[in-house]
């Protein structure tokens, strides 16, 4: 990225003045080095989305930003709820993609012996990759209902415990979902999808915890160093992804009756209180839904194959965050309380200490923030903070992002020798397509520790621990 | 006269990836971005092209259109659990004036993991650097970006 049009305001704080048609500034948090990496495409979609309709504040890049359609990944943006407006673009594909890390009980020195044996056996019971189907059929009438209670659904089947809710953002169960605004064929898409992984970047890790950097915290989350924990990265599957299309196509065909004068396509958006706006919205929530119960399911299997084999095992969820979302949330602008949608696409939210949203066993220290690095690397637990509030509505970064394109991986890289690679370091890696574990190689992402340090620095969450993995089940 | 050939390749976005079909008809640049489409997941070639199944859809305009035909193939790849390897497309009116409908074949089969190893779900396709539009040479160039 070029930074000469950018202004300095601290070493991990950078802005874009605002100029027409801009409304409000840009506001990049990253380090110098982090944002010459960026594409210049991200800052000319910041300069976008700034000049949407009712947007407060700033568009805000996390550390990990990247150029994204409309929006870029790693972009949150919030937009006032009179007379503000709602994009399916700036919410993303697969909606409410997330990660969960739940602690197993167990140490390192637990899991070595059986480990070969742990990660088969993961891989037989976790669907994923392309084509896979899950192993619950839904039919219409159970699918509305799964829209409507998310992982609470989930637990009701049968999938997970009740206090699991208790650590899930929204309590599990998004309000305000409208099965009826999501489409047949949407629905359809997701028949066979419940409870499992997707491919790409979404994964099924287990984890040891190598660094504690805040033990107060760190004890609070109840996690120290040698503990074992299993992470989950999936979202809204075939679900999410055709109401974000479905939409995107709705958006741009009512545009015009707005007034909205649409610089691009991607930038598709609809008036909150819009006919188009609150049917997105109503369907967005379901999809938060169906991501939440399809991670409680996920949850659900990853128990079950550690209960055959390591009965001791006690899996308990830690936390469950969603990255691409858009919530309605009060947030202060200019010292005055406004009710705001918040979109964070590619961005997690990241509550500080004493919010009411947390979990009683949280709230005096903030929500944790999962960030999910590359199979050979690392991911972290980070805090919300209470100067995040201020600096970027209360939102962090949500991963590595990627520094070269598939193509570039593919060419670089074959997927049984990253295998072997990582094996040799200890990482057991399960995938039904090499081609799949080559595109997403380690090198094929930015250096998540430079993420999560930017993030830390500017202040937008606090780091806790580093977790590096031991099994990775990749789609 | 030698006929030109319809061809499709990939284009460069950081974290997703641009489709491109590039034909001496419409029809054929967009056969060849569907082409482009499964070459996201797999390689083309190891599709056998064993049944068809139908396309229909409408737009405006071209750019809209391709929009629709790729995102009712990634649909119908994800409800079939199949992959395509070959196109027969056909829009009307041919002088592309009003509003635009479509008509496809698609064949394809269903999905195989260990002969395809598909590399990844194709989650939408989108309206980023979306174009169609006649090169210099006159052969229709049709793309956009793809979430993966």
């Amino acid at each position: 990225m070029d930074i000469s049009r950018l202004v300095q305001k601290s070493e991990f704080e950078w802005w874009l003045e605002a100029t027409p048609p801009m409304r409000v500034p840009g506001i990049l948090y990253a380090s110098e080095a982090l944002l010459r990496e960026m594409d210049d495409k991200v800052l000319e979609q910041i300069a976008n989305v700034a000049g949407l309709p009712g947007i407060v504040q700033a568009a805000y890049a996390m550390p990990d930003a990247h150029w994204g359609y409309g929006f870029p990944i790693g972009g949150v943006a919030a937009f006032r709820e009179e007379d503000g407006v709602v994009s399916a673009g700036g919410v993303g594909f697969d909606i409410s993609c997330g990660v969960r890390t739940l602690h197993t009980g167990l140490t390192v020195a637990d899991i070595e012996p059986i480990k070969e044996n742990l990660a088969q056996g993961l891989f037989r019971h976790v669907p994923a990759g392309v084509g896979s189907v899950g192993k619950i059929h839904l039919e219409l009438a159970e699918l509305d209902e799964m829209l409507q209670g998310g992982a609470a659904w989930a637990v009701a089947k049968g999938y997970g415990r009740p206090e699991d809710l208790e650590y899930i953002e929204e309590h599990g169960r998004m309000e305000g979902a409208q099965s009826e605004r999501v489409s047949e064929q949407a629905k359809r898409r997701q028949a066979d999808e419940m409870g499992t992984l997707g491919s790409g970047n979404h994964y099924l890790e287990v984890q040891q915890v190598t660094e504690v950097y805040d033990p107060a915290v760190a004890q609070v989350f109840g996690v120290a160093v040698g503990d074992v924990l299993v992470s989950i990265h999936s979202g809204s599957r075939g679900l999410g992804h055709q109401v974000a299309t479905d939409y995107s196509k709705r958006m741009i065909e009512a545009a015009h009756k707005y007034g909205l004068e649409l610089r691009d396509l991607e930038l598709a958006c609809a008036p909150i209180q819009s006919e188009e706006g609150q049917a997105y919205l109503g369907a967005m929530r379901a999809a938060i839904n169906c991501a939440l119960a399809n991670r409680q399911i996920l949850t659900h299997l990853a128990r079950e194959a550690f209960a055959y084999l390591l009965p001791q095992a006690d899996l308990r969820l830690i936390y469950d965050v969603s990255h691409n979302t858009a919530k309605l949330e009060t947030h202060l602008i200019h010292g005055k309380p406004e009710r705001l949608y918040v979109h964070r696409k590619g961005a997690t939210r990241a509550l500080g200490p004493g919010h009411p949203a947390l979990p009683e066993a949280y709230r005096a220290v903030g929500q944790p923030v999962l960030i999910g690095g590359t199979m050979g690397t690392a991911s972290y637990i980070l805090v919300g903070t209470q100067e995040g509030e201020a600096r970027s509505l209360s939102s962090s970064c949500h991963g590595a992002g990627r520094a070269l394109s598939r193509h570039q991986a593919l060419k670089q890289w074959h997927g049984k020798e990253v295998v072997r690679e990582l094996a040799q370091r200890g990482i057991i890696v399960r995938s039904p397509s090499p081609r799949g574990v080559a595109e997403e190689a380690p090198g094929a992402y930015k250096d998540v520790s430079a993420v999560v340090d930017a993030a830390h620095a500017a202040g937008l969450s606090r780091k806790v621990a580093r977790l590096e993995p031991l099994i990775c089940i990749k789609g | 006269m030698t006929r030109a050939q319809g061809r499709w390749e990939h284009f460069y976005h950081q974290a997703d990836i641009g489709v491109r079909g590039i034909g001496p008809t419409l029809d054929e640049a967009f056969e060849q971005a569907g082409l482009a489409l499964t070459a996201v997941v797999t390689n083309p070639a190891l599709v056998r092209p064993a049944q068809p199944i139908e396309i229909e859809c409408e737009a405006p305009r071209a750019s809209l259109l391709l929009v629709d035909f790729l995102n009712q193939l990634v649909y119908e790849m994800a409800i079939r659990r199949m992959l395509f390897s070959q196109f027969e497309v056909h829009i009307s009116p041919p002088d592309l004036g009003g509003a635009l409908s479509l008509h496809a074949l698609a064949w394809g089969e269903p999905v195989d993991p260990a002969r395809h190893q598909p590399a990844v779900e194709v989650k939408g396709a989108t309206y980023c650097e979306l174009e169609v539009r006649q090169n210099h040479e006159g052969e229709w160039v049709v793309q956009c970006v793809v979430d993966v």
